[in-house]
């Protein structure tokens, strides 16, 4: 381990972690700043998660160290452990108490208690807009007001980094907007940094950094503009009619052209910078073969299909945790 | 910047709390614990009772000498075992997509969750038993300030056995099908080998031996005791023995626990 980096939150070198035969973590390294809000994005099974629990302490690595606010995660865990907050994926609520009970509960895991304890449950609350529903049952309330009360569970212990598991999972699309603009707001108030980890593309582009991880490898990091402006250019989908065959077509454009082409999914994929005129010339050259033609500004998933010449589908599914049907744990309790 | 800690106390009577809660809430496992063992004891204890001759049995079974009351220490065993695992096999989703995940990542001491573990699920057992004893005059047993103040700590020390057992068996699990099995193969088998259900013969042969070395037996023989006519008689009878190898059986299951708890909870 490098000596502590206090400027930065969170810091993996080399991360390798296999189960079995199968490798999860293939070597990643990444640092996140302080008071960053950093999405890991990768298809389910691509080794996020895997990431994820060696971060909050809960794996241990077969090699490589990572570190959280300066301190080892496998040798200083209790250090670690008294400055993170994490929220699962699966709800940690105990949907038979209320809220309020949830806090205090949570509260004493870290040794708070009394007077203290209920400041913090307070401002805890008023940060996540929770205040009037403290006294709910927790299994009574929608999964978007349940996901605030995790977080301001975390909250309680004031953590320089918070951990969040597939945040929006179970989220209808205006709590996944609440629950960013809780971040943010944790960011701009408190520089709470905060790593996610997330499947999905929209949720990663409102991060400050993201790291697109597949295979266990770290394939992408920058911003969201810095990852979709290296595209050059938009992006051009073809469909292709079944005579002429996505494969050949790809060839033929290459050969005639000298612009790469390639195929994903039965559809023949081009990015380049002036995708109009090109569109225009191709559909004229190609009449008969192209089926339909689509042209986008790139996205996260352009860059993922780009770094790893596959679609963003999910891939082996890792052997722990995966039978954890995603969110729908959550009104049983 | 907060001193790195390994938290127990606070934790655990958080565990404890949380334990009784949310039992209280849930009115089908009070009914749970409570009625099965009733049923089991008023048809089994009804139907056995005319064969039921064995004469040290008939003396230990107190002034009435039925079946029905040498059965009613055993059934209490029975409650307490019930309402353990109840609360112990909540642990194993618990612990994978339930509140215990944000004690896996908490500063805790390897202490703090078994020890909230145990008392909660011994306080449940406890009162659930000492419920129970309210039908003990209809075994025909009797039920004074005495036998109560004998009982507490019989109660207790079974109670925070039983709970050691299940906890034991439901941490290293990953779903709760296999603390089924366990249950049926190793739990009620060391309940029915204990004394509780019928009486283990003396002697040399192997079902002595097996009562001799079933911790079980000697709770049965503490809350049995419990139940004599005056102090002096139970503690003539096995109340002491029965009291101290009891509280050392789940002296060992806690440690036990504690090991399990830290070595667990960094795998994988």
């Amino acid at each position: 381990m490098s000596a502590p980096d206090h400027r930065h939150a969170i810091v993996a070198r080399d991360l390798v972690k296999s189960f079995g035969e199968r490798r999860a973590l293939d070597g990643i390294s990444l640092e996140v700043r302080q008071g960053e809000l950093f999405c890991l994005l990768g298809p389910n099974g691509g080794g996020k998660s895997t990431l994820f629990r060696i971060l909050a302490t809960l794996s241990l690595p077969d090699s490589g160290s990572a570190a959280i606010a300066g301190h080892d995660v496998v040798t200083e865990a209790s250090e670690v452990r008294a400055r993170l907050g994490v929220v699962f994926q699966s709800p940690s609520l105990d949907g038979k108490l209320t809220i309020l009970e949830n806090l205090r509960c949570g509260g004493a895991l870290y040794g708070l208690k009394g007077a203290g304890l209920e400041s913090r449950i307070n401002e805890a609350a008023k940060a996540l807009n929770l205040t009037d529903r403290l006294n709910d049952p927790v299994e009574t309330l929608s999964g978007g007001l349940q996901r605030r009360a995790e977080i301001a569970k975390c909250l309680l212990i004031r953590p320089e980094v918070l951990l969040l598991d597939e945040p929006s999972t179970g989220l209808d699309p205006g709590a996944r907007l609440d629950l960013w603009a809780a971040l943010e707001k944790l960011r701009a108030e408190h520089g709470v940094t905060a790593l996610c980890t997330t499947h999905l593309m929209e949720e990663a582009a409102r991060a400050d950094r993201v790291a697109i991880v597949s295979s266990g490898k770290l394939v992408a990091l920058g911003t969201p503009e810095e990852l979709t402006s290296a595209i050059g250019g938009d992006v051009i989908s073809l469909g292709v009619s079944r005579e002429t065959g996505a494969d050949q077509l790809a060839r033929t454009i290459t050969e005639k052209t000298g612009i790469p082409a390639t195929v994903v999914e039965g559809e023949v994929r081009i990015e380049h910078r002036e995708a109009y005129q090109l569109a225009a010339r191709l559909s004229g050259e190609f009449p008969g073969a192209i089926t339909s033609l689509r042209i986008a500004r790139p996205t996260l998933e352009d860059v993922f299909i780009a770094r790893t010449g596959r679609l963003f589908a999910d891939q082996d599914v890792e052997p722990e945790r995966t039978k954890t049907a995603k969110g729908n744990k959550r009104n049983k309790r | 910047m907060t001193k790195p800690t390994r938290l127990l106390l606070t934790p655990a009577i958080a565990f404890w709390w949380r334990d009784v809660i949310r039992f209280l809430r849930q009115r089908n496992r009070i009914i749970g614990a409570l009625a099965t063992p009733l049923v089991f004891w008023l048809l089994v204890g009804t139907g056995f009772g005319p064969s039921f001759r064995n004469p040290a049995a008939v003396a230990a079974a107190g002034a009435t000498g039925s079946y029905l009351a040498y059965f009613f220490p055993g059934i209490l065993v029975l409650i307490m075992l019930f309402t353990a695992i109840f609360s112990t096999i909540s642990v194993i989703e618990d612990r994978r997509e339930g509140f215990l995940q944000g004690a896996l990542v908490a500063p805790l001491s390897p202490a703090a969750i078994p020890l909230g573990k145990f008392l909660g699920g011994t306080t449940l057992a406890v009162l659930q038993a000492l419920l129970f004893c309210l039908l003990a005059p209809l075994a025909g047993l009797p039920i004074g300030l005495h036998q109560i103040l004998l009982l507490l700590p019989a109660l207790i020390v079974t109670g925070f056995a039983m709970t050691g057992l299940g906890f034991l068996v439901a941490w290293p699990m990953d779903s709760t099908q296999g603390f089924h099995a366990i249950m049926n193969i190793f739990l009620m088998p060391l309940w029915m080998m204990s004394g509780a259900l019928f009486p283990m013969p003396a002697g040399t042969g192997w079902l002595h031996l097996v009562a001799m070395l079933n911790p079980v037996s000697y709770g049965v023989e503490a809350i049995r005791s419990s139940f004599a006519p005056t102090i002096s008689e139970a503690l003539s009878s096995g109340y002491v023995t029965g009291v101290c190898i009891t509280a050392l059986f789940a002296a060992v299951l806690f440690a036990v626990s504690v090991r399990l708890v830290e070595k667990r909870s960094r795998r994988g």
